[in-house]
């Protein structure tokens, strides 16, 4: 099975982090990443921009609605995601649990719905 | 004399209100979906009513484990019990009915899969299904038992924590929806919801029927047997005397404890779970007067115990102790053990129950046990002693809607001869008793106070 593994953060925490606590969060996912590749688990993955720079986007009544800012406002961001490839629950859940945003933040689990 | 309500279960929220439908023998699922006459079948359907106890959680398991679709294996399942009802009349028992039911099950899956759809993936599922299931069911091989992986998945973290127990009754023991509902006092309809919402999820999110690892084996059997516990909780304050059927949620719950206690044998709080429910169990009858009336545990007749239950929880409780791994339920049925003592020694010792709660609550902290322990320390050190620890736990708050914290209260104020405070604690006691021959005691104790 294929699961989402969505890093919620406190932006706030991440962006006014010293060099040194930046470089440090840098290397554990460089090490989480490695460990996923080494396994053969990930899928994909990459880290956003913070929330300020999302823009939500509507069609209604065949019209485009284009407004400045996340879809809601939350105090933990979405902040990045990576893809998996896992076998159960139980194991991806073990993944999100290693990765460094769950620390100091949540990592929501959730399943892809496959077509 | 206090009554310290110690035999009784802890509730896991207070029952303010009673279900409409009296809980008869629940219903199982199979029996409904088997609609044929019962003429000259009778010893079928005997058969097939044994097979469903012994074998429906072991076939849903089975039938499930691979594709993690429980509803689609229970709908199979029930098929082929209306087939067993069918054609065992007729063509005789087969040899291994459970395997015989594996093999109907199957087939009915693998049809059920073809006819919704030729699609590829359709095909693949077919393939996996005819695999996995071909070996056991074509010979008489015994069927694998998965059942505590299956429990291990409705008892996941990933699953709410109040539909566990259903969710536990209904794919291990095939209860309906209906039956399971009235006892924790949610309409059918809503029960059936959550349940269908939770086998979804197990399906989708891909919750895997599996015996957890070592390390994380004690919390997540944890939460198994504390579900377990609900239900039988659950069924106790419905489990009276005058139930005729005798079967109900306390007895599937003990079924479910004996599963555990059988599959996981070297569990010393899967031991004392079910040693814990047999020892509440062993006085279901003792409840009651011939009249009906509520009896408190210090006033029941021993010989209205059952003794086999009992014996069986001490061989249990013994056999857990060895382990040296003392737990919550173990303690619990440590207290329940001295309780039952009293049939050998005619008295109870307070000093020993006393010195359990002590340990139980140095081990919970629930404000449950605190009350508890605060009525067996009444007992062993006198009443002031109690109602100082009494008061000590009300500081911690949550108890204002817990029955037997008022019950023990009004107790011990009227013991020290606060009489008024004693008045106003049972009147509260009263307000919270949703059993009315329980209701009916305490009328008659604030009636007495002097």
């Amino acid at each position: 099975m294929q699961y989402l593994l969505m890093i919620h953060n406190d932006e706030k925490t991440i962006l006014s982090a010293s060099p040194q606590q930046v470089g440090e969060r840098l290397a554990a996912y460089g090490a989480y990443i490695k460990e996923m590749t080494d396994a053969g688990v990930t899928r994909g993955g990459q880290r956003l921009h913070p929330a300020a720079t999302a823009t939500t986007v509507r069609v209604k009544n065949g019209k485009t609605q284009v407004l400045n800012g996340p879809y809601a406002e939350v105090k933990e961001e979405l902040g990045g995601y990576f893809l998996i490839e896992a076998p159960s629950l139980d194991s991806a859940v073990s993944w999100a649990a290693r990765c460094p945003g769950a620390k100091d933040g949540a990592i929501e689990v959730r399943p892809i719905w496959e077509m | 004399m206090t009554r310290p309500k110690m035999t009784r279960p802890k509730m896991t929220r207070p029952k303010m209100t009673r279900p409409k439908t009296k809980l008869r023998a629940p219903p199982r699922r199979l029996p409904q979906h088997a609609t044929l006459p019962a003429l000259g079948d009778g010893d079928a359907r005997a058969v097939a009513a044994r097979v469903a106890r012994e074998s429906y959680g072991k076939l849903v398991a089975y039938l499930a484990a691979s594709s993690r679709d429980v509803p689609r294996a229970e709908d199979a399942l029930a098929d082929a019990f209306a087939s067993a009802l069918a054609v065992w009349p007729s063509q005789g028992l087969p040899a291994n009915p459970e395997a015989w039911l594996a093999k109907v099950a199957r087939r009915r899956l693998i049809d059920a899969a073809r006819r919704r759809g030729a699609a590829e993936r359709a095909s693949e599922t077919i393939e996996l299904i005819d695999a996995e299931l071909k070996e056991a069911a074509d010979g008489d091989e015994a069927i694998p038992d998965r059942r505590l992986a299956l429990m291990f998945a409705c008892a996941h973290p990933a699953i709410e924590e109040s539909i566990r127990a259903p969710l536990m009754l209904q794919t291990i023991l095939g209860l309906d929806a209906a039956a399971i509902a009235s006892a924790f006092l949610v309409s059918p309809a809503a029960m059936g919801q959550r349940l269908s919402r939770a086998k979804a999820k197990i399906r989708l999110a891909g919750v895997p029927f599996r015996i957890p690892e070592r390390e994380d084996l004690p919390e997540r059997l944890g939460v198994a047997l504390d579900a377990i516990y609900a239900a039988f909780s659950h069924g106790w304050s419905e489990a009276f005397s005058d139930d005729p059927h005798g079967r109900n949620l306390a007895e599937e719950a003990i079924w479910l404890g004996r599963v555990v206690a059988a599959l996981a044998p070297n569990e010393p709080e899967a031991m004392g779970l079910l040693a814990l429910m047999l020892y509440a169990h062993s006085r279901r009858d003792a409840r009651r007067d011939a009249l009906g009336r509520y009896v408190p545990l210090s006033d029941q007749p021993v010989q209205r115990w059952d003794k086999a239950a009992i014996e069986e929880a001490e061989r249990l409780l013994e056999a857990a102790s060895a382990l040296g791994a003392p737990g919550r339920f173990q303690l619990e049925a440590a207290v329940q053990s001295a309780h039952a003592a009293r049939r050998l020694t005619g008295k109870t010792d307070w000093g020993a129950i006393s010195t359990l709660y002590e340990a139980l609550f140095a081990m919970t902290g629930s404000p449950v046990v605190a009350v508890n322990r605060a009525a067996a320390a009444a007992h062993a050190r006198g009443a002031a002693a109690g109602l100082k620890l009494l008061n000590e736990a009300a500081a911690e708050g949550r108890l204002a809607d817990f029955e037997p914290y008022w019950v023990v209260r009004a107790d011990l104020c009227a013991k020290m001869g606060d009489i008024e405070e004693a008045r106003r604690a049972y009147g509260l006691a009263i307000g919270r008793q949703a059993d009315p021959a329980a209701r009916a005691f305490l009328i008659e104790r604030l009636a007495a106070l002097a």
